[in-house]
């Protein structure tokens, strides 16, 4: 069955980027964080530019992603990745400085440092994973929490009336004028993980014009908070998560890509059960 | 022109999730029935359809497909 005669240096067309450490992801099996990370990486190794890049660590799933990354980085107070981002790429400004946040950090206890680091117009690129959910501490609602999504502190679904609508922080962070480039993606197929790593290579080749922040949010599973399999999870996402978090480019060279409606929100929005 | 591809999987740092098989489009890849040392069913390439593609190590969270591939 195996054609091992294929298997020879000169024939390998794909392995895992050198950017990334050896060491085995703490992640769970199917976990989107560790294809997210990958693709940064790659592009990181495709630029050209390990030992001139800086990432910033946040708090949540992703707290030990210094572990993976062989590149230079800085752990962040919960929350204030795009603070401490600010400070490394003003000190060095020829540096490529990204922060890496999930939902919890970024658009939650870092909200603050989020809006006023992308309304001053800093020149980094922001990686933002959106899995609708608290996944590290067991899988508690999250500000991005869809309507009727169950959750640990939801277990009936979430109401609008007592917990408020999903923050679309994206869109929200699209109006401010110090945004360059923002989009969201996802990581759940193949040809959305090449979409997902083209965003990212923008982001940061962005950074070479100094026009303000590249802002890339990618739209993630989590299959342990959510009680499913990885697979089922992936599906899951692309039926309840994507109407309320359209995939695409919202902002590009610092102007609203017309087609997308920013103040787009789906409350009625039947979510599906999975069997 | 046709390609012939082969994966190789780093069966010891795989963790079973499936997502390659179902990402596969020629379905050469399936869950083993054997367990690794940290106890996951690792994926395993199965008969001799594979394309080297390499969808399947474009959703593999923990990068542990590497893709081989030859015009044939």
């Amino acid at each position: 069955m195996a054609n091992l005669d294929i298997v020879k240096p000169e024939n390998l067309v794909y392995t895992k980027t050198k950017v990334l450490t050896d060491a085995t992801m703490h992640y769970c099996p199917g976990c989107g964080h560790g294809t997210a990370h990958r693709i940064v990486a790659e592009v990181i190794d495709e630029m050209g530019i390990q030992d001139q890049t800086i990432g910033i660590a946040p708090v949540g799933c992703s707290v030990l992603a210094y572990n993976y990354f062989d590149v230079d980085f800085e752990e962040a107070a919960h929350g204030r990745a795009p603070a401490l981002a600010t400070a490394a790429k003003r000190l060095n400004p020829d540096l490529f400085v990204f922060t890496y946040q999930g939902d919890g950090d970024l658009a939650a206890i870092g909200t603050a440092e989020t809006i006023h680091a992308c309304n001053r117009g800093e020149n980094i690129t922001m990686i933002f994973i959106n899995n609708g959910i608290y996944g590290m501490t067991g899988g508690q609602m999250a500000p991005t929490t869809l309507i009727g999504m169950k959750s640990q502190t939801t277990p009936r679904g979430r109401n609008i009336e007592r917990n408020g609508y999903p923050l679309r922080i994206t869109e929200l962070l699209a109006t401010l004028p110090g945004t360059y480039f923002v989009s969201r993606q996802s990581v759940h197929t193949a040809a959305a993980v090449r979409k997902a790593k083209a965003a990212i290579r923008q982001g940061f080749e962005n950074q070479k014009l100094k026009k303000g922040v590249s802002f890339i949010e990618i739209c993630s599973s989590c299959n342990s908070g959510w009680k499913m399999t990885p697979v089922q999870a992936n599906k899951w996402m692309e039926e309840n998560m994507f109407p309320n978090y359209p995939i695409g480019d919202i902002k590009v060279d610092g102007k609203l890509v017309e087609s997308v409606d920013i103040n787009r929100i789906v409350v009625d929005h039947p979510l599906s059960v999975v069997k | 022109m046709a390609f012939k591809g082969q994966i190789v999987i780093d069966i010891d740092r795989c963790k079973g999730c499936g997502l390659c098989v179902e990402a596969c489009p020629m379905h050469v890849i399936e869950l083993s029935k054997h367990v690794n040392g940290k106890g996951y069913n690792y994926s395993e390439a199965t008969g001799d359809g594979c394309i080297g593609c390499a969808s399947c190590a474009m959703v593999c969270p923990d990068g542990v497909i590497s893709v081989y591939k030859v015009k044939c």
